[in-house]
């Protein structure tokens, strides 16, 4: 899938960093020593217009913590965050409430992320009263209708009176996706938003999010850790590894030729429904579990695991990315042999 | 041929709620072999589970068997009262990894104390003195791949990996010959996933173990299953070995070929033959069957899968269609795969 090109990007952010704060045993509060946990480490990405970007990793990898900052949900230790080339990082309640009418989310578990005792009517008209959108009941019935109708919930009427326990889990997700699109945002940051979904209807709510995103010009940040479904809903991938970005580029190069070790290990990992495999076992080409944040290796993070690696990984800075192909980058020292 | 390890008969297990009966597994019949693994695969409440659950005759309340057999060795445990289910069945015989399981074990107590909790309940035919579980122990902790210091451990102190394999060793080291494995990579990490299951398929082969391996994935059914059972709405839908359901016939059953369909494909060199626009390179387009499973406190007459089905006709909403037989080892329920005459008129 090729990726909508323009020259400037609607999100961006650049050298991002967020450390969490270790809890602190009594005698290191004397010594006054901070332990911290670096969750997100010198992210540099760009979302474009149109675009869906899939940020793929496994989880503790920060790719949920990347998204609440882009919602400013979660203040970077450092780092920028630039929305059409405009700095957008300075702090304030007023500004926080303009972002929201740009950037909205999807949350994963549309079981708690709906107010229960909300009827629907209420789940969308309230953010339409927050940012005083509408006049009057009437105009704001016309919004919601439009919203409603984008996301399939048709009749609207046979819906808007109802609770949310009243709904099965695709259609709270399509009520979720309709109150993210209700203020028209530029960007939608979707965490896992398929997750719970059955499998049998997950492709379901990937098709209507894709009409709305192409319908509406969406940028849309895909955080997932199926790698699977990226591929058939994302125009790019970016993958992530304890709080960096390891590979991004089209997702098919990424899945057809993955560049970087860790991408290559997590591509093996997926099962296929093709028969033959049961007498055998799969080859994994990764070492180990997943280390903690707390205690991330030095020189090339992903060494530990990685069965390409050499002393130089461990003994060398952390590599940085380096183009891998058209629109293509991936940060590992032994990109040109492996 | 030898007498399966487990034959189940007409298995009915009920759910008497407030609102009525909720026929959760309705007629279900089934058998595995010595060292066989069966998969059974179907949506979120389609009654998997719920005969998993039957089998121990552990079923969450209200739940109840109504009816069927359930033979294990030849002989009848339907019946049994709990405490010989407990002494002679449960664990000793069939275990089962609990779908979520790693995320339940108790938080104050180590993994040794977790095993010999095990071990007090079940191991009753044959009582074990302490040397004995504590050797058993070390020797299952080894198999599943962790260190004997894990013994010493709390669950928070492990990772997810490690608690789904101290899951598993707890569920194998009583030494039962079949293990239901209900969802055991679900809520694991990919990489996690397929190291668990490597696992799974080894211990297999290590202990001759039997599997009742229960999953929504199809996918992950290819990896282990040697044979599949789809369930649909307290149902089988169909039955075939690993070649009949991913082989390149494909699945007879719509609602099977429809869950392929909505499975995603990751490499291109696993795209079957019809897949995508003439030329591309790209997967096919991701299909996703509409509706949603009917209601179990009320199932429709006919085929249960009849209103979400594009081929279904007028004798498929009226009369539920029998397990047929296609080929050896393959069975379907549907009229439209057994070519039945009236249905091809309508």
């Amino acid at each position: 899938m090729s990726a909508p090109e323009s020259a400037v990007p609607v999100l961006e952010l650049a050298h991002v960093k967020k450390d969490f704060p270790l809890r602190r045993r009594l005698e290191e509060v004397v010594r006054g020593s901070h332990g911290s946990v670096r969750a997100v480490d010198d992210v540099s990405i760009q979302l474009r217009r149109g675009e869906i970007l899939g940020l793929v990793g496994e989880s503790g990898c920060g790719k949920t913590t990347l998204g609440r900052i882009v919602m400013r949900l979660t203040a970077p230790t450092s780092g920028r965050m630039l929305m059409d080339g405009q700095e957008v990082m300075q702090t304030g309640e007023e500004t926080q409430i303009a972002w929201r009418r740009s950037v909205q989310m999807i949350f994963q578990d549309p079981y708690a992320s709906l107010n229960p005792r909300f009827r629907i009517w209420d789940v969308l008209e309230e953010p339409l009263l927050i940012h005083r959108v509408g006049a009057s009941r009437a105009e704001r019935a016309q919004v919601i209708e439009t919203v409603m109708e984008k996301v399939k919930m048709v009749p609207v009427r046979d819906y808007l009176d109802r609770y949310p326990h009243m709904l099965s889990g695709g259609q709270r997700q399509r009520i979720a996706t309709a109150r993210a699109l209700i203020l028209s945002p530029r960007v939608i940051v979707a965490d896992e938003p398929v997750s719970m979904i059955d499998l049998s209807t997950r492709a379901e709510i990937l098709h209507m999010m894709k009409a709305v995103q192409q319908e509406m010009e969406l940028s849309l940040l895909y955080i997932t850790h199926d790698i699977s479904t990226a591929r058939y809903f994302a125009h790019r991938i970016a993958v992530m590894y304890l709080g960096r970005i390891v590979e991004i580029g089209p997702a098919d190069q990424v899945i057809e030729t993955p560049r970087h070790p860790y991408t290559r290990a997590l591509i093996q990992a997926v099962c296929e429904p093709v028969p033959g495999r049961v007498q055998r076992l799969k080859e994994l080409p990764i070492r180990g579990e997943i280390p903690s944040a707390a205690a991330i290796p030095r020189g090339c993070r992903f060494h530990p695991r990685c069965v390409f690696a050499r002393p130089e990984c461990a003994d060398l800075t952390e590599p940085e990315l380096e183009p891998a192909g058209p629109d293509h980058f991936a940060a590992c020292r032994r990109l040109k042999e492996i | 041929m030898p007498a399966p390890l487990l034959a189940v008969r007409d298995l009915q297990l009920h759910y008497f709620t407030s609102k009525g009966v909720v026929h959760a597994v309705d007629g279900v019949s089934f058998e595995i072999a010595a060292g066989e693994t069966l998969g059974l695969v179907g949506e979120s409440g389609c009654g998997k589970t719920s005969c998993a659950t039957a089998l121990l005759n552990i079923p969450a309340p209200p739940g109840r068997i109504a009816g069927g057999s359930i033979l294990l060795d030849g002989a009848e445990i339907i019946g049994m009262s709990d405490r010989e289910l407990r002494r002679s069945v449960r664990w000793s015989r069939i275990s089962m990894v609990f779908q979520g399981a790693m995320n339940s074990l108790t938080p104050v107590y180590t993994v040794r104390a977790l095993m010999a909790e095990t071990c007090r309940e079940h191991a009753g035919r044959e009582r074990l003195d302490n040397a004995r579980i504590e050797q058993l122990m070390r020797q299952y902790i080894g198999l599943v791949g962790l260190p004997a210091h894990v013994l010493d451990r709390y669950p928070h102190e492990l990772s997810g990996g490690m608690k789904q394999r101290v899951v598993i060793a707890i569920a194998l080291f009583l030494e039962p010959r079949l293990v239901i494995m209900d969802e055991p990579t679900t809520a694991l990490d990919v990489v996690v996933q397929a190291q668990i299951l490597n696992l799974i398929k080894e211990l297999r082969l290590r202990l001759k173990l039997s599997y009742l391996f229960i999953t929504h994935d199809l996918a992950t059914e290819a990896e282990v299953a040697d044979r599949i059972m789809v369930m649909y709405a307290g149902k089988a839908a169909e039955t075939g070995t690993n070649e009949q359901i991913f082989g390149e016939r494909g699945p007879s059953h719509p609602y099977t070929r429809m869950l392929l369909d909505a499975t995603p494909r990751l490499h291109a060199s696993t795209y079957s033959a019809d897949s995508g626009p003439a030329g591309s390179h790209g997967p096919r387009e991701l299909t996703f069957i509409p509706g949603a499973p009917p209601d179990l406190l009320d199932p429709p007459r006919g085929c249960r899968f009849a209103a979400r089905c594009p081929f279904a006709k007028q004798k498929c909403r009226s009369e539920e269609p029998p397990m047929a037989v296609l080929e050896d080892g393959h069975h379907t329920a549907c009229w439209k795969a057994v070519k039945d005459a009236e249905y091809e008129r309508s």
